[in-house]
């Protein structure tokens, strides 16, 4: 299917036979081409990128395309999932009125990243799109935009800046080192942090899997079959904890942007 | 190790820095998904989920003027129920007035009846006892002055009739008899 990196060992290559263990690294999250177009390299991720936008459209509409009254199993499914960002998240952070306009946004945030990160346990993918930083870059490159115009739209250019940077007189002296942290802060770090998170959530998950599936094959050999089990019994443990991280991550990812568009559109504190 | 693993050691970029042919697919993608979600299906659930709202406000707005309805209904049943029951008391209530009412009536009646029998029994008596008193005090006067006349031997009847010497005996008999009795 592709020039998966992760497979680019020996599979002769066990304990007890001289060879070192083939550990995973950076190296497992690069992916040789499958095909290019001129300049263009298009790899595994981002067909599951793209894949995964078409699972989660797919999926959408079959619930949402012809909607009842009386929703039948998909669409109930669909109201669930539907219903928990809205609800949720979004009416929770932004409240009713001002978060109906941003509740598209989130749920196909939500949707989207968890889908990226569901990749990673489901057989032949096996990747979480969102562990190359680029996936998660762009996604809180579109919240960082929509939060800096929401700003600057609802508050104004100078009321903007202080919202940006947590201008406030009462605070009194310590305001210069208030105004140089939080413009930092928000401006600077904030959408490098919200990006990361994500990101080297899914990374670390992944190299978890890969280490103990490496392992286990590894370890089959004569005495090491018995830890090649513990090490088996581990893959199966972390793909469980992923299964629950990849949804928590994705949560976490939505519940952030909506807290940057609430504080773009709150009152200035 | 082989040829491949070498390849990718060496193409090793630092996992922070975005591999702009990734940013540019990964947007693509999303924009996929938030222009059906934005612009179809969510606006579809959205209709769809308004309407459900409607439906069932409009349920509860039903059953709700249903409720009240039966609540009127019952409140008429009750105050009908407890006019009935006010007549039928009432009507008792007369009822037993009026029987009170016969029944003083009647004894009224009859002790009025009563009275008046003994008073005509007693006018009777009176009459009859005025009479025969009349009749007997004739009678022993005659019999009296028949007798003295007898025991004289000559008619007394007439003097003895005339002189008041007889009344006056019988007067005071009388008189001993009502102080004896």
């Amino acid at each position: 299917m592709s020039a998966d990196q992760t497979l680019a060992f020996d599979p002769d290559c066990h304990i007890f036979t001289g060879c070192g263990f083939p550990a995973p690294g950076l190296h497992t999250f690069m992916y040789e081409p499958m095909f290019s177009v001129g300049g263009f390299d298009f790899t595994k991720p981002m067909l599951l990128a793209i894949l995964g936008s078409l699972v989660v459209v797919g999926f959408f509409w079959a619930a949402f395309n012809k909607p009842k009254l009386i929703p039948g199993k998909m669409q109930m499914v669909g109201e669930a999932g539907y219903d928990f960002v809205r609800r949720g998240i979004v009416y929770e952070i932004i409240g009713k009125k001002d978060g109906e306009k941003y509740v598209p946004l989130m749920v196909s945030l939500f949707f989207f990243v968890w889908m990226l990160n569901l990749w990673s346990i489901i057989p032949l993918a096996q990747f979480p799109v969102t562990s190359l930083i680029a996936f998660p870059a762009g996604l809180a490159l579109i919240v960082y935009v929509l939060w800096v115009s929401l700003t600057f739209k609802k508050h104004g250019f100078v009321g903007g800046w202080k919202n940006i940077v947590g201008y406030d007189k009462s605070l009194g002296p310590i305001l210069p080192l208030v105004v140089v942290l939080e413009f930092f802060s928000n401006l600077l770090i904030r959408p490098f942090t919200h990006a990361v998170r994500l990101f080297a959530n899914m990374f670390a998950g992944h190299l978890l899997i890969v280490m103990f599936s490496l392992a286990t094959w590894y370890l089959m050999n004569g005495l090491g079959f018995v830890y090649a089990g513990a090490s088996f019994v581990m893959v199966l443990v972390m793909t469980a904890f992923e299964l629950f991280i990849q949804a928590v991550q994705a949560y976490v990812f939505v519940l952030l942007a909506c807290s940057y568009v609430q504080g773009a559109l709150s009152e200035h504190h | 190790m082989n040829a491949l693993l070498l390849a990718a050691a060496a193409e090793e970029q630092p996992p922070l820095i975005p591999h702009l042919d990734e940013l540019v697919i990964g947007l693509i993608a999303f924009v996929i998904v938030f222009g059906f979600l934005a612009k179809k299906l969510l606006p579809n659930i959205n209709k769809v989920l308004e309407q459900r709202r409607e439906a069932i406000e409009g349920g509860i707005e039903k059953a709700e003027s249903a409720q009240i309805e039966a609540q009127s209904v019952l409140e008429q049943y009750k105050a009908q129920l407890a006019e009935a029951r006010h007549e039928a008391a009432r009507l008792r209530q007369e009822a037993t007035e009026q029987g009170t009412a016969i029944i003083q009536e009647m004894k009224a009646e009859g002790q009025r009846q009563r009275e008046e029998i003994i008073a005509a029994g007693h006018a009777q008596i009176e009459a009859d006892r005025k009479a025969a008193s009349a009749s007997l005090r004739q009678d022993v006067g005659k019999l009296a002055t028949d007798l003295a006349g007898k025991l004289v031997g000559e008619s007394l009847e007439d003097t003895a009739r005339q002189s008041r010497t007889i009344d006056r005996f019988l007067d005071e008999l009388e008189e001993k008899a009502e102080a004896v009795r």
